[in-house]
């Protein structure tokens, strides 16, 4: 078994070792703490630490493409991706469309979670950047796609942002040592027949509790996982809604004009005759991310929240949770980063 | 000789491009907003025949000067200005983002700063492959007031890259001057305390910027400072001394004739007659070009945004 961020690394050390042109650079990467083991065993030469600037580091990491490498830019958080967003909206989308001058640019960006993360290190903030021409948007949820994204990214010649969600990392799975390529595809990570719940990175995990308990009370919940928000795989998320008829987006991130008001509107366009019901949405709620841990709690959503919108979308009778035992990161994470 | 003719054929270029727009834009063909260059030819000139080939460019709105300089490729600049598929972009990028990267000109942003770090970046790549080009960077005084500038110039600085910063200081950004805008005396005295070389030439004399471009030594970042003046408004081909916010100068130098009377000193007033009636031709023969070729398909809209190419 591999974790999450173990697959990171022998993605990133393969593709230097099959490629030359390719670096990792940003904040911290050589560091000790290696990007909570991401970086952990490449060259030294050819990972860069760089000085506290995001925005000139991103316009960097184009240059460094145009020049003919394969740069791939680390942000400890995403909220910090966004000092770089002049670049990100203005060059790094733009350059390909304008020149016909490609950019092999790879971004990996981090959402923190928990543990007082608080209002600065925490956001996700997907649909902003897949709101984007020209930028491709993943999110990998397990080891595997973590890897085999990683990979794809790395070998391909536009722009992708990768966001990682820090509790993924501990996540283990099958990831074969061999370097592959997985295509940014939504999947279903668990079949079933009543309703649909697409969401994204770790709401994905929530969704697969959360259809597991409702197993029991003989709800059949299929769960897709989106994957990529740019682009976006339409027909995996239309040909599961077309089966079950009912749809839940739960999204890691706001609701308001999220992606999950984008998933919304494509999937009403390819299955408004086969819905049953109308199209829910979980998310954040619609604050800042607080510190205090009883605020957190209200802040996000989890797999209870998925079943209580479930038992609306079907009209079940009042289910049960209080022997249920949901995912409390504190068993694991006590902080501080 | 030979050089000090060809740097009065890449002054003269950028001016009679610019003159050729002066009189033409009403007729509302050109339809880009236009950041002239007219006043600061002889910067771009210069720097551009010290580094020559091996110069990558990347530059603000304010193209023309450098694109022309760089890649001499007076038939693409109309065609991209007319916004036809003659143009380097096929109409897509007008005056304001005209790159042509397989000429030397790798970036034209338009917002302020942007340019610097991609230039860094470039530098960068072209260190760790160990090529001999150099990446030449221009930009404006108001650039000094961005974050990104400063990032820029610490990251080179750091990493010791050959890059060649070009301050183009005319005192202005868009209509407000340096003294409302510069919590400092001297931009100068800041900037050459970081690691690189520093350079300060008056940006008037096309072959005095030529001398003072140190076009070798690369072993650190160069900044190259250098003044003048903007003839025409910021953007749009008029003068705007009567808006009231600057004054016309007393002494105007004009970087044209400078070298144009450097250049029948070193050669000869026929040498400078011919150059002249050459450019005219091609930009005569570049607009007809321009005219007679198509506007971009409606359906290559949404062609390009990917490459949609896995290696």
């Amino acid at each position: 078994m591999t974790t999450y961020a173990e697959a990171i690394d022998q993605a990133l050390i393969q593709e230097m070792e099959r490629d030359e042109s390719v670096f990792v650079y940003g904040i911290g990467v050589p560091d000790h703490k290696k990007v909570f083991g991401t970086t952990a065993n490449l060259p030294r030469d050819r990972s860069l630490d760089t000085p506290l600037s995001e925005d000139a580091l991103l316009g960097f990491g184009v240059g460094a493409a145009l020049g003919g490498l394969r740069p791939v830019n680390v942000h400890i958080r995403i909220d910090f991706l966004l000092l770089a967003m002049n670049q990100l909206a203005n060059i790094v989308s733009t350059h390909h469309y304008i020149t016909g001058q490609q950019i092999p640019l790879v971004i990996r960006a981090i959402v923190g979670r928990g543990w007082g993360q608080g209002c600065h290190h925490s956001k996700s903030m997907h649909s902003t950047f897949a709101h984007i021409p020209g930028l491709k948007v993943y999110m990998p949820v397990t080891p595997y796609d973590a890897k085999g994204l990683l990979v794809a990214a790395i070998r391909d010649n536009d722009p992708v942002l990768l966001i990682e969600h820090r509790w993924l990392y501990w996540a283990e799975g099958d990831v074969p040592e061999e370097s592959y390529v997985v295509q940014p595809k939504a999947k279903v990570i668990r079949k079933g027949s009543d309703l649909t719940v697409i969401a994204t990175s770790w709401l994905c995990v929530e969704a697969l509790h959360a259809a597991e308990i409702l197993a029991k009370h003989d709800v059949s919940v299929e769960v897709v996982d989106l994957c990529s928000a740019q682009p976006l795989d339409i027909v995996t998320l239309a040909n599961s809604v077309d089966k079950t008829g009912v749809c839940l987006v739960a999204d890691n991130d706001w609701v308001h004009c999220g992606l999950g008001a984008e998933v919304v509107a494509q999937v009403q366009e390819e299955c408004f005759d086969d819905l049953t019901a109308p199209i829910l949405r979980v998310g954040f709620a619609p604050s800042p991310c607080p510190t205090a841990r009883c605020l957190e709690n209200a802040f996000y959503p989890n797999a209870a929240t998925i079943i209580h919108k479930v038992k609306d979308l079907l009209d079940l009778d009042p289910i049960d949770l209080s022997h249920e035992e949901f995912y409390a990161h504190e068993r694991r994470f006590k902080g501080p980063f | 000789m030979h050089t000090n003719l060809e740097l009065y054929r890449k002054v003269f270029t950028i001016r009679a491009c610019e003159e050729y727009i002066v009189e033409h834009y009403h007729e509302d063909e050109m339809k880009t907003p236009m950041h002239m260059s007219m006043g600061g030819e002889a910067i771009a000139a210069g720097v551009l025949q010290a580094i020559g080939e091996r110069a990558q460019t990347f530059c603000s709105y304010r193209t023309h000067a450098v694109y022309l300089a760089r890649t001499d490729d007076i038939e693409g600049f109309f065609g991209e200005l007319y916004g036809k598929v003659s143009g380097p972009n096929q109409g897509r990028a007008g005056s304001m983002h005209i790159a042509n990267p397989v000429k030397g000109h790798y970036l034209s942003s338009g917002i302020v700063a942007a340019q610097i770090p991609v230039a860094v970046g470039t530098a960068y790549a072209n260190k760790a492959l160990g090529n001999a080009k150099i990446a030449v960077v221009f930009f404006g005084d108001g650039a000094t007031n961005e974050g990104a500038f400063w990032e820029s110039l610490n990251l080179a600085c750091l990493l010791k890259l050959p890059i060649l910063f070009v301050c183009e200081d005319n005192d202005l950004a868009v209509h407000t001057p340096r003294n409302q805008r510069a919590g400092y005396k001297n931009i100068r005295k800041i900037v050459s305390r970081f690691n690189l070389r520093m350079i300060e030439i008056p940006g008037y004399d096309a072959a005095h910027v030529w001398d003072a471009t140190i076009s070798d030594m690369f072993d650190l970042p160069i900044f190259l400072y250098t003044t003048y003046h903007r003839w025409l408004e910021h953007v749009g081909i008029n003068q705007d001394y009567d808006a009231g916010y600057r004054k016309r100068p007393i002494n105007r130098r004009d970087p044209v004739r400078i070298q144009r009377r450097h250049t029948i000193l070193a050669a000869s007033r026929s040498d400078v007659e011919t150059i002249e009636k050459e450019v005219r031709q091609r930009i005569e023969q570049a607009v007809s070009v321009a005219k007679r070729s198509s506007f971009p398909a409606t359906s290559t809209l949404l062609k390009g945004i990917y490459s949609d190419y896995i290696r």
